[in-house]
């Protein structure tokens, strides 16, 4: 059997911890941006949301869309959006709603539109959301959201101590903000799928963090001396090596689904590319070097004492 | 580590054996399946409407409009009956979701009272001192019609899809007044949505050929528009109903002359009504009218008492087989109205089912390969225990009778992903523990010990993510976080112990004096 590589070596001393300062103001700076541009820009929703009417269509020739506009445009429908992507002979044809109010309006398009195109495409998507349905896949939505949150926080303040927890958490708001930054940034379609892999990516970015922290306690415990940059950094060092192999391998599985994937899942591989990378990342330069500013010694010195009791770790 | 009980093996074997019986089915083609014998499993992960095509409709039942129309009748009652007793009353008519009205003498009270209360029948009636009268629907009463109208309105959307050849509908109730419609495989969801879709109440009733001679509109007469693509024009019709099409037994498409036409049936209530109308009324015209549009307006020749009759009405063939399917189900109690439609073509649904295996594909290549690289021997343990993991996965998800949506496909991807994590996790630990000067079986012992809650709490919090997701998700996004939970705890198992008994099993054997890690 041959030598199986070692793609962090063994005895790496990275000081993570020496950078702090300069990545929490690149942490501080995407958040606010973020923000800024929710509220300014704001984002792309799709008719999950938004409500409206989406068709995917495929000619089999060439798509000239100028005309393919010109036919649409005059009906009347308001702001049709047409897209070609694949290999152009696939268009999405996209109507807001502001511009057909309501239910029985948006059924008429959807004929209207048929018919004007004729039958020479294949229809091979057709998706029509109400404003009511709309606004309820919206709330229901933001309440799957808050929960699964507020579900999560619990669990990190039930398992571990809240310097542990409040940290974690911050990360997990970060990620989750700057992954609805990116998405108010590139105007990348915000739709039911996107809020699941937002939702993907804030347990994975706490797994990466817990991860991490499982190993900053057991040190703690175990160098009892040792100042507490240089535990952080040997902490995210041993781990190091899981971090780049995990987070490598996730990340290529969803690369394969960003190339294959098509116009569906298009936004959810981007959202959980992102998700990947930023959650490693706040791991290491966002939840971890706020430890510093924890009083971690009471921690270590509480589970020394025997009947503390306090929940088995895995080391 | 070395120590595995005897019990502990054969279940993990159990287990993973169970997981290869019930994950098979989905390997073999349907008619083969079916051709095998009873006892072996055949439960297979059922396709999402998304990749095997076909349109999810969710509708809502108008009740606000079935109330509205319930009050209108009681006011029509009311009129006519409180007419004929010669009571007085002034300010008839529906405000603010109730019959409201105003009995001119106070005295009279007691003798309008068993007829308001016939023509409120389960209505709640309020009748104040002052003669000021209201009808309206208590809480109680308005559910049932909810209820009653929802359940009426699944039983004939089915009896209309059914109609048509419709393989494998989905018509459920969903929450209070909506009805999910999943139409599998359907190739022109448009016709089956206009059938859906159409209220089709039907009436015959007679032309006001006086109204229609002078153009002067009387109160029991309205307008009725022609329906589009019939010979009809609008037409002044009585707002007396001759017969209704509850009394419809039976309705054929034929053909008279060559030409497409409905043949139908009165039961007998039916066709005594119209035996004694048409008879009553030779040489004017009665028009039948489904949803307010008058399909055809003929003239009576002579008195129709066999109880049936035929609509010619310049139908198409298939024109003349919806009117047919529709009398034949009956009338929706309210208007539907669509909330949400998501139609794939078949064509689509089966890109995305190539397009989710290329990518199933190409990210398990990618992790094997990678876990090899990094591992060696024990990156393909990992490795095995990967495939097991989505071998359980497949088994879970046929035994559970789920469903596979293409997000269900990416839950699929970044469960295999994050399932190597684990193993990760261990080998890394365990080539620290070697680098710490201990022997192989100690420190392969002290990396699964050790990792297994960092495991366990990693998970966790993926798990109650995905479980919010799964309660409040729809559709697409409830498969993919199916797979996602299922991926979870499979991947535990897997893992942590499928790989513990391979590596356990390896290190009895070999007796490695050093670990190949």
């Amino acid at each position: 059997m041959f030598k199986p590589l070692h793609i962090v070596p063994a005895g790496t001393r990275i000081d993570f911890m020496r950078y702090h300062k300069l990545t929490f103001a690149i942490s501080v700076i995407m958040v606010l941006g973020s923000i800024l541009l929710f509220f300014t820009r704001g984002l792309n929703y799709g008719i999950d949301f938004a409500g409206g009417i989406l068709l995917e269509v495929r000619s089999e020739q060439t798509v000239d869309l100028g005309e393919l506009r010109h036919k649409l445009d005059s009906l009347g429908l308001g702001e049709i959006a047409l897209q070609t992507f694949g290999d152009a002979n696939d268009v999405l044809i996209r109507v807001p709603m502001k511009d057909v109010a309501d239910e029985k309006a948006q059924q008429t398009a959807v004929q209207t539109i048929k018919d004007t195109l004729g039958s020479s495409w294949e229809y091979r998507r057709t998706e029509t959301v109400g404003p009511k349905f709309g606004d309820e896949l919206k709330s229901g939505t933001a309440w799957a959201f808050a929960l699964a949150m507020l579900g999560i926080m619990a669990y990190v303040w039930f398992r571990y101590e809240w310097q542990f927890g409040i940290n974690a958490l911050l990360a997990l708001f970060h990620d989750v903000i700057t992954t609805i930054g990116l998405f108010a940034l590139t105007q990348i379609e915000f739709n039911l799928t996107t809020v699941a892999a937002v939702l993907t990516i804030a347990g994975y970015s706490v797994n990466d963090t817990v991860v991490i922290y499982d190993r900053i306690r057991y040190d703690l415990k175990r160098y009892k001396k040792m100042p507490l940059p240089e535990l952080i950094n040997l902490s995210l060092n041993t781990t190091l090596s899981r971090t780049t192999v995990t987070s490598g391998l996730t990340l290529l599985s969803v690369l394969a689904l960003y190339f294959v994937g098509g116009d569906v899942l298009h936004g959810f591989s981007v959202a959980l590319i992102w998700g990947i990378v930023i959650g490693t990342y706040s791991t290491i330069c966002v939840a971890t070097p706020l430890l510093l500013y924890m009083h971690l010694h009471r921690i270590a010195r509480k589970e020394e004492a025997p009947e503390a009791g306090a929940p088995q770790t895995g080391r | 580590m070395l120590q595995f009980s005897k019990w502990k093996i054969t279940t993990i074997l159990v287990i993973i054996l169970a997981g290869i019986v019930f994950a098979a089915p989905n390997l073999i083609a349907r008619d083969k399946l079916d051709s095998l014998p009873g006892w072996i499993p055949k439960t297979v992960v059922s396709l999402g409407l998304d990749l095997q095509g076909g349109s999810h409709l969710l509708y809502e039942v108008d009740t606000k409009a079935l109330q509205a129309e319930r009050l209108q009748s009681v006011v029509d009652d009311l009129r006519i009956q409180l007419r004929t007793a010669n009571i007085g009353y002034t300010n008839l008519g529906v405000q603010n979701q109730q019959v409201t009205l105003k009995l001119l003498d106070p005295g009279q009270i007691e003798a309008a009272r068993p007829i308001l209360q016939k023509a409120a029948g389960q209505l709640s009636l309020n009748v104040g001192a002052d003669g000021a009268v209201t009808i309206q629907f208590s809480d109680a009463g308005a559910e049932q019609l909810k209820i009653q109208a929802v359940d009426q309105s699944i039983e004939v959307i089915r009896k209309r899809v059914d109609e048509t050849g419709t393989k494998e509908p989905t018509i459920i109730r969903q929450g209070d007044d909506r009805i999910v419609v999943q139409l599998p495989g359907v190739k022109d969801p448009q016709h089956l949505k206009d059938l859906i879709g159409k209220t089709a109440k039907m009436t015959f009733r007679l032309v006001d050929e006086a109204a229609a001679a002078s153009g002067q509109i009387p109160p029991t007469s309205e307008i009725v528009e022609g329906a589009p693509g019939s010979r009809e024009e609008k037409l002044p019709l009585q707002k007396r109903v001759m017969v209704s099409g509850e009394n419809l037994t039976g309705a054929q498409q034929t053909f008279q002359d060559g030409a497409p036409v409905v043949s139908f049936n009165f039961d007998t209530i039916g066709a005594k009504r119209f035996g004694d109308a048409t008879s009553q009324n030779i040489g004017k015209r009665f028009a039948i009218v489904l949803d307010n549009k008058i399909i055809s307006a003929p003239v009576i020749r002579s008195a129709i008492m066999g109880g049936s009759g035929i609509i010619s009405g310049n139908f198409t063939s298939q024109s003349a087989q919806d009117l047919a399917v529709l009398l034949r189900a009956g009338a929706l109690p309210a208007p539907l109205t669509v909330l949400e439609e998501r139609t794939v073509g078949a064509d689509l649904g089966a890109d995305s089912i190539a397009a989710g295996k290329i990518a199933c594909g190409l990210a398990v290549v990618l992790i094997v390969i990678a876990m090899v690289v990094l591992y060696g021997l024990f990156g393909i343990f990992a490795n095995i225990a990967l495939v097991l993991n989505a071998v359980l996965l497949i088994a879970i998800l046929s035994l559970l009778g789920a469903t596979l949506t293409f997000p269900g496909i990416a839950g699929l991807v970044l469960t295999l992903g994050m399932a190597v994590d684990a193993n990760v996790l261990i080998l890394e630990r365990v080539r620290e523990e070697m680098r710490n000067g201990r022997s192989p079986v100690k420190a392969m012992e002290t990396g699964y010990r050790e990792a297994q809650g960092t495991i366990f709490d990693a998970n966790i919090t993926h798990l109650i993510a995905t479980a919010f997701l799964f309660e409040f998700g729809s559709g697409p996004i409830k498969g993919f976080a199916v797979t996602l939970i299922i991926g979870i705890v499979t991947s535990i198992f897997t893992s942590i112990w499928v790989t513990r008994l391979m590596t356990s099993v390896w290190l009895r054997r070999a007796r490695p004096k050093a670990l190949p890690l």
